[in-house]
C-alpha cells in the first residue's frame, strides 16, 4: 500500500510536468491551430535559460525563475512574430514542420554554446535533496515525498489558478477567449487578433520554460532534454486537445500509468506506456476526455 | 514555347506529355546508368543512399503529399521492411520472395496503422503514429530473439536471381531499377482512379465522400501502399548498410523523412526524390565543410542539428514548394521569356482555414 502511494506521489510529480508542458500545447492549438513540436525544446531553453541567470549571473534562485519566464515569455513572442506570423493561413502541416525546424535549430544552437551545450548540468536549487515525510516515526516509515516533487506540484497549482483567473477577469484573457472561438468575429470587435496570438506563444514558451525548470532537479539540465515533449502529446490528446483542465488530467495520467508502468510491468514498457496509452483512447474516444463532441460545419 | 495541341482526352493522363519529355528522360537514364562508371566508389554508395531515400520518400509521398495524412512515424515501417529482410534471409529465403515479403509485411501493418485515420483526422492522427513509431521501435529492441535487439543484426551478402550483388556498382543498379519501378507504378497509380481518389481526399474530405469516395477504403489503401513502398526501401537499405539496429529507425528518422518532402516539393514525384537527392547532398558537404571551418565550429555536434533547422525554416518561408517548385518556376522564367510575372506561382491564402470542428 505504502508503495503504490509512493509510486503515485511520484507519478502524479512527474504527470504534473508533462500536464504543464500539454497545457503549452493546448494554449497555442486553441488560439492558432497549430501544433507546437517545438514545445519540449522550449522547455529544454527554459531549463539553460535558468541555468544562465542563476549560475552565470548569479540571481537567487526565484529571482531566476521569474527572470526565466519573462525571457522564455519574450522567446516565444519573437518565434511567433518570426516564424509563424508570415504562415499564417497555410495549412497545418506546414506550421508543424516549421516548428520542427525550430526544434531542430534550437538544439543544435543550444548544443553550440562552448563550454556548456554538449555538457550536463546541475540546476542549484534551494529545496534540493530534501525529503518529507508523512506518517512513519522520527526517521523512518511513511510515505517519502522529495521536495522537489512537491515544488512541482505546488507550483503546477499555482500556476493553473493563476491562468485561470487571467482567463476568468483580466482583458488580455477574455480577448485570448475570444480569439480562440472565433479570429474573425474577435478581429471584427476590435481585439488585436495577431497581437493576442503572439502573446499567446509567450504564455506557452513561458508555461513550457516553467516546466524545464521544475523538471531541472530530477533530471539535469542538457541539451535533450526536450525529448519528454513528445510525451506531453498523448497528454494533450488524453485530456482532449484544446480543454485546459484535460490537459492537466492528462498529464497526471500518463504521469502516473507510467510509473506503475515502469514499476509493475517488464522492463520497457515504462517508455512507452504513454503511446500505448494514447492508442487505446483514439480508439476508444478520439475526442478525449475533456474534448467536445462537435461536428465540422462544411 | 511549346504549345500542346490535345485533340484526345487519353493525352491527359499519358506518362510522357510531349517527345521532348521523352528525350530528356532517356538522356537522364543514359546519364544514370552511366553514372557508376564516371564516378569515385565512395560517390556511387552516396548514390545508393540517394535511391534508397528516394524510394522512402516515394511512399510517403502518396500518403503525405497525395492523400494529406501526415504520419510522423514512418522509421517504423522502414524498420519492419529491414528486419524482416534480415529474418527472412537468415531463413535463407530467396531475395526476390524475402523482399515482396518485407513489402507485404510493412504493408499489413501499415493497414493496422491506419485503422485509427478511419476515426481521427490531421493531428490526431500525426500523433497516433507518432506513438505507433514509439511502440515498434521499443518492440524492436525488446524482441532481440528475432531481432538481436540493442546489439543489433547483421545481413549476409545479397544475391539476386544468382547475380551477387558484391559491390556498389551492382547495388546501384539494383536500388535504381527498384527505384525506376516505384516511381513507374506510383505514377501510373496516381492517373488511375484509384490516386484520383487519394488527390480528392486531400483537397477537401467533405467533397470526396459527396462525390461517392468511399473514405475508408482509400486512406486504408494509401497507407498499406505508402507503408509496402516504405518496407521495399527499409530491406534495400539493410542490404546496404549490411547492419541494422534500432537507433536508426528512430522519432528523429521519421521527421528527417518529412523534411525531405518538405525541401523537395510536396505533393509532386520530383519532390521526393528532388528532396532525398538534396538531404544526402547536404550531409556531405556538411562533411567536406567540418574540415573547412574553423574546428571551434567544424567540431561542433550542434552543427548538423542547426544546419537541418535553418534549411527546413527557410524552405518553408521562403520557398512552400520546395526545390521543385524552385525548378518549376526557373523554367517558366525562362519558358516565357520576358513575360514571367513574379506573383505567378503565389499561393491563396485565406485569413484562417479552421480544420476545427465548430
Amino acid at each position: 500500500m505504502l508503495q503504490f502511494l509512493q509510486l503515485l506521489a511520484s507519478g502524479i510529480a512527474q504527470g504534473c510536468i508533462y500536464g504543464l508542458l500539454a497545457l503549452g500545447f493546448v494554449l497555442i492549438y486553441k488560439a492558432t491551430e497549430a501544433i507546437n513540436f517545438a514545445q519540449g525544446d522550449l522547455m529544454m531553453l527554459g531549463g539553460f535559460v535558468g541555468l544562465g541567470t542563476s549560475v552565470a549571473m548569479g540571481m537567487p534562485f526565484w529571482i531566476a525563475f521569474l527572470a526565466t519566464l519573462i525571457v522564455m515569455f519574450l522567446f516565444g513572442m519573437l518565434m511567433e512574430r518570426t516564424v509563424l506570423r508570415p504562415l499564417l493561413g497555410h495549412p497545418s502541416f506546414t506550421v508543424v514542420m516549421v516548428t520542427i525546424g525550430v526544434g531542430f535549430l534550437s538544439r543544435g544552437m543550444v548544443t553550440m554554446i562552448p563550454f556548456w551545450g554538449t555538457e550536463t548540468h546541475v540546476l542549484p536549487v534551494p529545496y534540493r535533496d530534501q525529503i518529507v515525510r508523512l506518517g512513519g516515526q522520527g526517521n523512518e516509515g511513511g510515505l517519502v515525498l522529495p521536495t522537489e516533487h512537491l515544488v512541482i506540484i505546488g507550483i503546477t497549482v499555482m500556476l493553473i489558478l493563476s491562468l485561470y483567473l487571467l482567463f476568468k477577469h483580466t482583458k488580455i484573457g477574455i480577448a485570448m477567449k475570444a480569439t480562440s472561438q472565433n479570429q474573425l468575429a474577435a478581429f471584427y470587435m476590435g481585439i488585436p487578433v495577431r497581437r493576442i496570438n503572439m502573446m499567446v506563444w509567450g504564455l506557452s514558451a513561458a508555461v513550457s520554460a516553467c516546466a524545464g525548470l521544475l523538471l531541472a532537479p530530477i533530471t539535469f539540465v542538457h541539451a535533450n532534454m526536450g525529448f519528454v515533449g513528445l510525451k506531453a502529446f498523448p497528454a494533450a490528446v488524453i485530456g482532449g486537445f484544446g480543454s485546459i483542465p484535460g490537459a492537466l488530467v492528462g498529464g497526471l495520467i500518463i504521469g502516473v500509468v507510467e510509473m506503475f508502468a515502469g514499476f509493475y510491468l517488464p522492463e520497457g514498457f515504462k517508455d512507452i506506456a504513454a503511446y500505448v496509452v494514447v492508442l487505446i483512447m483514439l480508439a476508444v474516444k478520439p475526442t478525449g476526455l475533456f474534448g467536445e463532441n462537435l461536428r465540422k460545419r462544411v | 514555347m511549346r504549345f500542346l495541341f490535345k485533340t484526345n482526352y487519353h493525352q491527359d493522363v499519358r506518362l510522357f506529355k510531349h517527345g521532348g519529355q521523352i528525350f530528356w528522360y532517356a538522356a537522364l537514364a543514359v546519364l544514370l546508368l552511366a553514372m557508376p562508371w564516371l564516378m569515385p566508389e565512395y560517390y556511387v554508395s552516396q548514390l545508393v543512399f540517394i535511391w534508397i531515400y528516394a524510394i522512402v520518400s516515394v511512399g510517403l509521398m502518396i500518403l503525405v503529399g497525395f492523400t494529406g495524412q501526415v504520419s510522423i512515424g514512418h522509421a517504423a515501417f522502414l524498420a519492419m521492411g529491414a528486419y524482416t529482410e534480415g529474418y527472412l534471409q537468415q531463413l535463407g529465403w530467396p531475395f526476390a520472395l524475402s523482399l515482396t515479403f518485407a513489402a507485404l509485411v510493412s504493408g499489413i501493418t501499415g493497414i493496422i496503422v491506419g485503422l485509427p485515420a478511419l476515426r481521427v483526422k490531421g493531428m490526431y492522427l500525426a500523433i497516433a503514429t507518432l506513438a505507433f513509431g514509439f511502440i515498434v521501435e521499443e518492440g524492436v529492441t525488446r524482441a532481440d530473439g528475432i531481432t538481436g535487439g540493442n546489439s543489433g543484426m547483421m545481413l549476409g551478402s545479397l544475391d539476386v536471381f544468382g547475380i551477387a550483388i558484391d559491390s556498389e556498382q551492382r547495388m546501384y543498379y539494383l536500388c535504381l531499377i527498384i527505384l525506376v519501378l516505384c516511381v513507374v507504378g506510383v505514377m501510373n497509380l496516381l492517373r488511375s482512379p484509384t490516386g484520383r481518389a487519394f488527390v480528392a481526399i486531400r483537397d477537401s474530405e467533405v467533397s470526396a465522400q459527396s462525390m461517392g469516395i468511399n473514405l475508408a477504403y482509400y486512406k486504408t489503401t494509401a497507407f498499406a501502399l505508402s507503408a509496402a513502398i516504405t518496407g521495399i526501401a527499409g530491406a534495400l537499405y539493410a542490404h546496404k548498410l549490411r547492419y541494422i539496429s534500432p537507433e536508426q529507425f528512430t522519432f528523429l528518422q521519421s521527421i528527417e523523412l518529412l523534411i525531405i518532402l518538405v525541401v523537395g516539393g510536396v505533393g509532386t514525384i520530383y519532390g521526393a526524390i528532388f528532396g532525398a537527392a538534396f538531404w544526402i547532398g547536404v550531409q556531405q558537404l556538411i562533411v567536406i565543410a567540418k574540415d573547412w571551418l574553423p574546428p571551434a565550429i567544424g567540431q561542433q555536434t550542434g552543427l548538423q542539428p542547426t544546419i537541418f533547422g535553418i534549411i527546413l525554416i527557410a524552405f518553408i518561408l521562403f520557398e512552400p514548394m520546395g526545390l521543385y517548385g524552385r525548378w518549376l518556376k526557373i523554367r517558366t522564367y525562362f519558358q516565357l521569356f520576358p513575360f514571367y510575372r513574379k506573383g505567378m506561382f503565389r499561393r491563396q491564402k485565406s485569413y484562417m482555414k479552421s480544420e476545427r470542428m465548430k
